[in-house]
């Protein structure tokens, strides 16, 4: 009997030697793919953008080398997700898409990782190197720029008499020769600079006038005169579809979409480029996740992709040697500059969002904002 | 006989029969501890703990001490009434310093940032800076920014630099410290929580209401109607409680706006004109009415539960005593579904308080409860501990609610099914 138990005691640890000796054998293997192969999850804004972003350097980049690319929607939390992952001790994204305002913040707490561009990125076909390449100023200690993207206001033009279509942001607050509801992202900003500019300031005097308390009264009294015809937007894709259900005459949207929506879907939208608010858009690396996505962040910024980005959707690249290679819309063929933010005649009056004024007093602002949303 | 009135009870064995109940009895509880164990684990790991750690959070405070120690320890001698000596802002720069090397100001940049706009960039434009700093540092900090120039700043850094703060329970409540110290309420054009709170309150309680009323025939209905047609009531009644929250809810966006399916109705037959459609989302009454349509079901159950087990003939008897349809009801059956109506009352309202998706979505700004702004501190302004200190003081009214219900009405007297 006892025998009989020690037999089967030692046939038990022979099995189970052989099976942790084919674990080892498969994680061997398993690792030996995953070198060549590996899961990227990938964080981005949705929608139209994360498509554009598909078709120009996720689809290229795992047929080349069979790395499979996740896309998360959830840059409009990215600085809070990072937080949270970064304090749980349990970091899932290999790279964000965020605003460099963010990427700044998340910069100075240690969240993402400080890049040497020069070596990280590549340079342009002409040889210049990457730090001259990018547009002025755009690369931050943590940050690499994609887009340069613009806040915009949109109008549905079956809204309005054909004689009679709006123009400039003051039309957006003239509710007599232009009524009808507007759609407006919920937040401070945007909302002040345009205010004050359909008070009568300056484009390049928002900021200056803002930085006192009677600019910033003004710009509340502005907004007050068309409060009770807002409805406050929070998601990038609810202005197109506010606007295409006519709910709404007037959004401010990311122009990337209502171009989108133009195009794609043949809505009846036109831009007031008046006042765009401009801004960029692009990658940082969480802490600890250079090594992985060095060679894809490498490729998704180089010059070519960065072009062909600006294929499928009207964001400016952030290239100096990729605007050049702007050309036509992919599927439909036309011509893409003239869709541009960075478009001359779009540009004339455009606001570079000032990300420092932003930075110092979004807490208070945002405070302010919704407690007079809230009267 | 040997059994005098003095001498223990023993068992066969010779043990004290006290003894052996006593181990008896505590075996049994043991058993029962085992057995509810894992939940007990489940429950303190994935509820209390969180809890604790949001209490936690909503009075911690260890940015400035963390980031600044050299700063704080030199600040303790200071009078506070003038601005700092040499030493302190010496102490500053090399705090800064340390902090730009170990990558962590930008905590404790927001954290001040939240008490005095300008903080942000003082502190980091100044850690940017630093490399061209030279001594003497007060003169040479004052000049690469203004703000520690400012008594204000060094009056907010020492109150700060306690390890527990009350900066954020007075933010949840519109108060604030002024830089002095003394503790006022916030400027009229920053007030919002308190009438958020209050909003959310009524608000509940009106939804509370509304489900009530509407609930109350329902479930009678359902308890006195013959078996199979209460069970096509239930079947409806069951639905759209099976369906998704938001599907429920983006079909009233569907309904109710303003280019939706009971406006073109509407208009349609000339009830209301084109131009003058009717605003019924997006604000105040498109929570009311999604929500209501949401929790009715929780009012409906547990009424018709309790209705159930009301014998008709108690009604007969009421009404073959003499007593009027009405005064019956009254007298009769409406006292009997008081552990009905609390048990939905009370579970509705608290379901209610912490809504948080529907209200978001058909709620407009008028409509939004302080639910929002947790969410919205939480994810946007990433103010932690605002978000945790407005969530606990909801945690307490809500405790607070049932112990008065507690009291009024008896929670052993509720019955949820």
């Amino acid at each position: 009997m006892y025998n009989v138990m020690k037999q089967a005691a030692g046939r038990r640890s022979v099995g189970i030697k052989r099976a942790s000796l084919t674990l080892v054998g498969l994680s061997a293997l398993a690792a030996a793919v995953s070198a060549q192969a590996e899961t990227l999850n990938i964080v981005s804004w949705g929608g139209a953008y994360s498509e554009s972003q598909q078709k120009a350097y996720h689809e290229p980049w795992m047929e080349k080398t069979g790395d499979e690319i996740v896309n998360i929607d959830r840059s409009a939390n990215g600085l809070a997700g990072l937080r949270a992952q970064t304090q749980a001790g349990n970091v899932t994204w290999d790279l964000v898409d965020m605003l460099p305002s963010d990427a700044l913040i998340a910069c100075a707490e240690g969240l993402i990782e400080p890049l040497d561009h020069d070596a990280l990125l590549s340079a342009a076909p002409d040889g210049t190197p990457a730090t001259e390449d990018f547009l002025a100023g755009s690369l931050g200690e943590c940050f690499v720029p994609s887009i340069v993207y613009s806040n915009i206001v949109a109008f549905n033009t079956e809204m309005f008499p054909e004689d009679k279509q709006p123009s400039t942001i003051a039309d957006v607050f003239d509710l007599e020769n232009f009524p009808g509801k507007r759609t407006l992202m919920r937040k401070p900003i945007n909302n002040l600079e345009w205010a004050l500019v359909a008070d009568g300031v300056a484009p390049e005097d928002v900021y200056d006038v803002l930085d006192t308390e009677e600019g910033v009264q003004r710009a509340f009294a502005k907004l007050d005169t068309i409060k009770d015809q807002v409805i406050w937007w929070q998601e990038g894709a609810q202005p197109p579809q506010l606007l295409a259900d006519e709910e709404v005459a007037f959004g401010s949207a990311y122009n990337g979409r209502i171009f989108n929506a133009m195009l794609s879907e043949g809505q009846p939208f036109e831009i007031i480029w008046d006042a765009q608010v401009f801004e960029l858009d692009g990658w940082v690396v969480p802490y600890g996740k250079l090594d992985k996505v060095k060679d894809y962040l490498t490729f998704a910024t180089d010059t070519q992709r960065l072009a062909d980005q600006a294929r499928y959707i009207s964001y400016g690249p952030a290239r100096k040697s990729s605007s050049n290679m702007v050309s036509t819309h992919a599927e439909t063929g036309i011509e893409m500059t003239p869709h541009m933010p960075t478009f001359p005649p779009n540009f004339a009056t455009a606001i570079p969002k000032n990300d420092e004024f932003w930075a110092d007093n979004n807490d208070e602002l945002s405070r302010r904002f919704d407690a007079w949303l809230a009267m | 006989m040997s059994d005098s009135p003095s001498a223990p009870l023993t068992t066969a064995d010779g043990v004290p029969l006290k003894v052996s109940l006593r181990r008896a009895s505590r075996r049994m509880k043991l058993k029962a501890l085992l057995l509810v164990s894992p939940l007990l684990a489940f429950l303190i790991i994935a509820f209390v703990m969180p809890i604790f750690d949001m209490l936690w959070r909503s009075v911690d405070n260890p940015e400035v001490s963390n980031a600044l120690p050299r700063t704080v320890a030199a600040l303790e001698h200071w009078d506070g009434a003038s601005l700092p000596d040499e030493p302190v802002y010496a102490a500053l720069a090399q705090d800064l310093k340390t902090g730009q090397e170990a990558r962590n100001l930008g905590l404790v940049s927001s954290r001040l940032n939240y008490e005095k706009s300008g903080m942000r960039s003082a502190m980091m434009g100044t850690a940017r800076r630093l490399s061209r700093i030279e001594p003497p540092y007060k003169a040479a900090l004052i000049d690469a920014n203004d703000a520690w120039g400012e008594l204000d700043t060094w009056q907010l850094i020492e109150r700060e630099s306690s390890p527990y703060t009350l900066s954020y329970y007075l933010a949840a409540v519109d108060l604030q410290y002024t830089p002095a110290g003394e503790i006022v309420e916030v400027p009229d054009y920053l007030q919002i929580h308190l009438a958020l709170f209050w909003r959310t309150f009524w608000m509940s309680g009106l939804i509370t209401l509304l489900t009530l009323v509407l609930g109350y025939p329902i479930a009678f209905l359902l308890a006195n109607l013959p078996a199979r047609r209460a069970n096509l009531l239930m079947i409806l009644v069951l639905l759209p409680f099976w369906t998704s929250l938001l599907v429920r809810t983006t079909t009233w966006i569907a309904i109710l706006q303003s280019q939706g399916v009971l406006n073109d109705m509407m208009v349609a037959l000339g009830v209301v004109a084109d131009e003058a459609r009717w605003q019924m989302i997006h604000n105040k009454t498109g929570t009311i009415i999604a929500m209501t349509h949401i929790l009715l079901p929780f009012m409906i159950l547990p009424l018709y539960s309790v209705m159930k087990t009301i014998p008709p003939s108690y009604m007969r008897a009421a009404r073959s005593l003499g007593g009027k349809p009405f005064l019956s009801f009254r007298r009769v059956y409406f006292p009997l579904t008081i552990p009905g109506i609390a048990a939905g009352g009370i579970l509705v309202f608290i379901l209610s308080i912490g809504y948080y998706i529907t209200p978001a979505l058909v709620g407009g700004q008028s409509g939004r409860f302080i639910t929002n702004y947790i969410a919205y501190h939480m994810q946007t302004s990433l103010n932690w501990g605002l978000a945790a200190a407005i969530a606990s003081i909801l945690l307490a009214v809500v405790i607070v609610f049932y112990m008065v219900f507690n009291r009024l009405i008896g929670v052993d007297k509720v019955k949820l099914g």
